[in-house]
């Protein structure tokens, strides 16, 4: 038996604890406010109208941001467009459908590899997979196979090329598997009492998916994905790989438009030797962490939003 | 099953006047239940298993229609896996098989190809701990209609309101339809439970510990359920309150380790059973 621990000593350990447990905290908020005011000192003086809607230039004054921004927009769409169905799906299929096989296993085991593999493996995969197509349709960067007009909207060529639907689909590798996993948690947090309350209805498993699990994960399937899509938005290391441009004077107009994204643009200043670039980074960063902000505040909102009716 | 799958729900609101004061006091069991009922279903050499364990042996029983049949016994023994079976619930476990003749009115509930859905139209469901949906109190009653049917929104009213009469629910709801279902109490739950269950018109009814989750006042409110429906549906209980097998049932089943013990009249099996296991058992020596 140890001997008695006297109550000034416990009492001086459990303060010790407290205090160093609060000084941690202060430490991550007190670098996040450094950070965010020394960027918007830096930044808020080149931030205006015209630095959202300007396109690239030699002359920092003359710069804006309005490229990356819609290059951003455009890859964040099509990676959300067509992450969101096929990782939900993916959920729904392995935790409602599937019995657990060793096939199930295997892909579950897999899933959650993929989620820890480092967003530029990814872009590996994007380049050869999406921008080049394994070299089926030619080699290089020459163009195989062509469908509609080059300055429409619907125009598509074979391999994809260093375009935004070639970047979409890169990011969309990256944030499958998160899609994947938040998904599954959110419908494993729905207690299996539901379900067969609704199998003892005698629904078919379709419908108690649409019409009962579902409707009760959507909170947390919505957080989930937009958070996976805020990851999205600040990937660059892959579509660097894919091949997104650094200087480009255009705006996409259709898949095929070459683009650059918000964290590339902001990395291509930051290396710039003028110092007026700089500030166009912290200013083009305060225009990433809003963008940001909003996405997740969207995810806030929707999950207190729809949980309401269910207390 | 009956070939009339017709998902209206019993019709006639005699018993739907029933508030939870307005039923006369409950009678002990329905043993003096007149004529003997016709058997709803029927059960021969039937034994099932969960992968290498057996977990039912060898049961035979006929459970008549139109009248309330209890499973009593200690935990474990396999009363809720029986009643899990006739409505092929245990479908969603994957080691689970039974060999052996289940039958409701002369079809093979066992059949690989039995319409699971149809049948559980037919045989409806109640759980132990109360599982509302997280939708208002309306849309839990219409979620099961609207599976099988399309309702014009007059008919799906209609049925609703009926279904939650006949669970006695009426009264306290009716001015709260679309409030959520969690707020109700626990025995309020219940009850919406069971009108959700009889709201897509079936013939049977299963009850796996009903009232296991609720206060004494709850429970009592829920016996009287089971009497006032008594009439119109076949119900089989599950239940570990004795005196609640006493009151409600007419006929009792004992389960002890996967066999059924002995089954007889309710009266029978409380006063003069045949069986030493059984007797100790209902007088509280043992269980």
């Amino acid at each position: 038996m140890a001997a008695p621990r006297s109550a000034a000593t416990r009492l001086f350990q459990n303060r010790a604890f407290l205090w160093l447990c609060l000084l941690a905290t202060n430490l991550a908020v007190l670098a996040l406010a450094i950070l965010l005011v020394s960027i918007l000192w830096q930044g808020w003086g080149s931030l205006d109208w015209d630095f959202l809607k300007s396109t690239a230039s030699r002359k920092p004054e003359n710069a804006g941001i309005i490229v990356p921004l819609w290059g951003s927009v455009w890859v964040c769409a099509i990676c959300g467009l067509v992450a969101l169905p096929l990782g939900v799906g993916t959920a729904i299929y392995l935790e409602e459908f599937a019995r657990r096989t060793r096939f199930t296993r295997f892909v579950q085991t897999n899933i959650l590899n993929l989620a820890g593999v480092p967003s530029i493996v990814y872009g590996i995969l994007g380049l050869t997979a999406f921008a080049r197509m394994f070299g089926a349709f030619g080699t290089g960067a020459d163009t195989g196979v062509e469908f509609g007009d080059p300055e429409g909207l619907f125009y598509l060529r074979l391999p994809f090329g260093s375009s935004v639907l070639a970047g979409g689909l890169t990011l969309m590798l990256v944030i499958l598997p998160i899609v994947i996993i938040s998904t599954q948690e959110a419908l494993r947090a729905i207690p299996p009492s539901l379900r067969a309350g609704a199998l003892a209805l005698g629904a078919t498993t379709w419908q108690t998916v649409w019409g009962m699990t579902l409707p009760a994960a959507i909170p947390g399937i919505m957080t989930g994905s937009i958070l996976a899509m805020s990851r999205a938005i600040g990937e660059s290391a892959p579509l660097l790989v894919v091949g997104s441009a650094l200087f480009i004077l255009a705006t996409p107009n259709n898949l095929m438009s070459d683009f650059s994204v918000l964290p590339l643009q902001i990395f291509n200043w930051a290396q710039r030797p003028q110092a007026g670039f700089h500030d166009l980074a912290a200013s083009a960063i305060i225009v990433q962490l809003v963008v940001l902000l909003a996405f997740n505040g969207v995810a806030v909102f929707i999950r207190q939003r729809l949980q309401k009716p269910l207390q | 099953m009956k070939p009339d799958t017709g998902t209206q729900a019993p019709t006639g609101s005699k018993s739907a006047s029933h508030g939870i004061g307005g039923l006369p006091a409950p009678t002990v069991g329905h043993a003096s239940a007149p004529a003997p009922a016709e058997t709803a279903i029927t059960v021969r050499r039937f034994s099932s298993w969960y992968g290498s364990f057996q977990a039912l042996k060898n049961l035979d029983l006929d459970i008549p229609a139109q009248r309330v049949t209890a499973f009593i016994g200690p935990s474990g023994c396999g009363k809720s896996t029986f009643l899990r079976w006739i409505n092929r619930m245990n479908d969603t476990i994957a080691s689970a098989r039974a060999e052996g003749m289940l039958e409701l009115h002369g079809t093979d509930l066992l059949s690989k190809s039995l319409d699971v859905v149809e049948l559980r139209r037919n045989v409806g469901m109640v759980f132990q701990k109360p599982n509302p949906f997280p939708k208002s109190i309306y849309d839990n009653v219409a979620f099961g209609p609207r599976l099988h049917k399309k309702y014009s929104r007059a008919e799906l009213d209609q049925l609703v309101e009926q279904s939650l009469r006949q669970a006695s629910i009426w009264n306290e709801v009716k001015d709260r339809l679309h409030a959520s279902a969690l707020s109700l109490s626990g025995g309020q739950q219940q009850r919406l439970c069971i009108a959700r269950a009889i709201a897509v018109g079936p013939e049977v009814l299963l009850m796996d510990e009903p009232c296991s989750a609720l206060d004494p006042k709850s429970t009592l409110a829920i016996e009287e359920l089971i009497e006032a429906l008594a009439d119109r549906y076949t119900i089989v209980i599950v239940t570990h309150n004795m005196q609640q097998a006493a009151r409600v049932s007419d006929q009792t089943a004992f389960f002890y380790e996967g066999a059924l013990v002995e089954v007889g009249d309710t009266e029978k099996i409380f006063t003069t059973p045949r069986n030493k296991q059984t007797e100790d058992y209902v007088t509280g020596r043992f269980g």
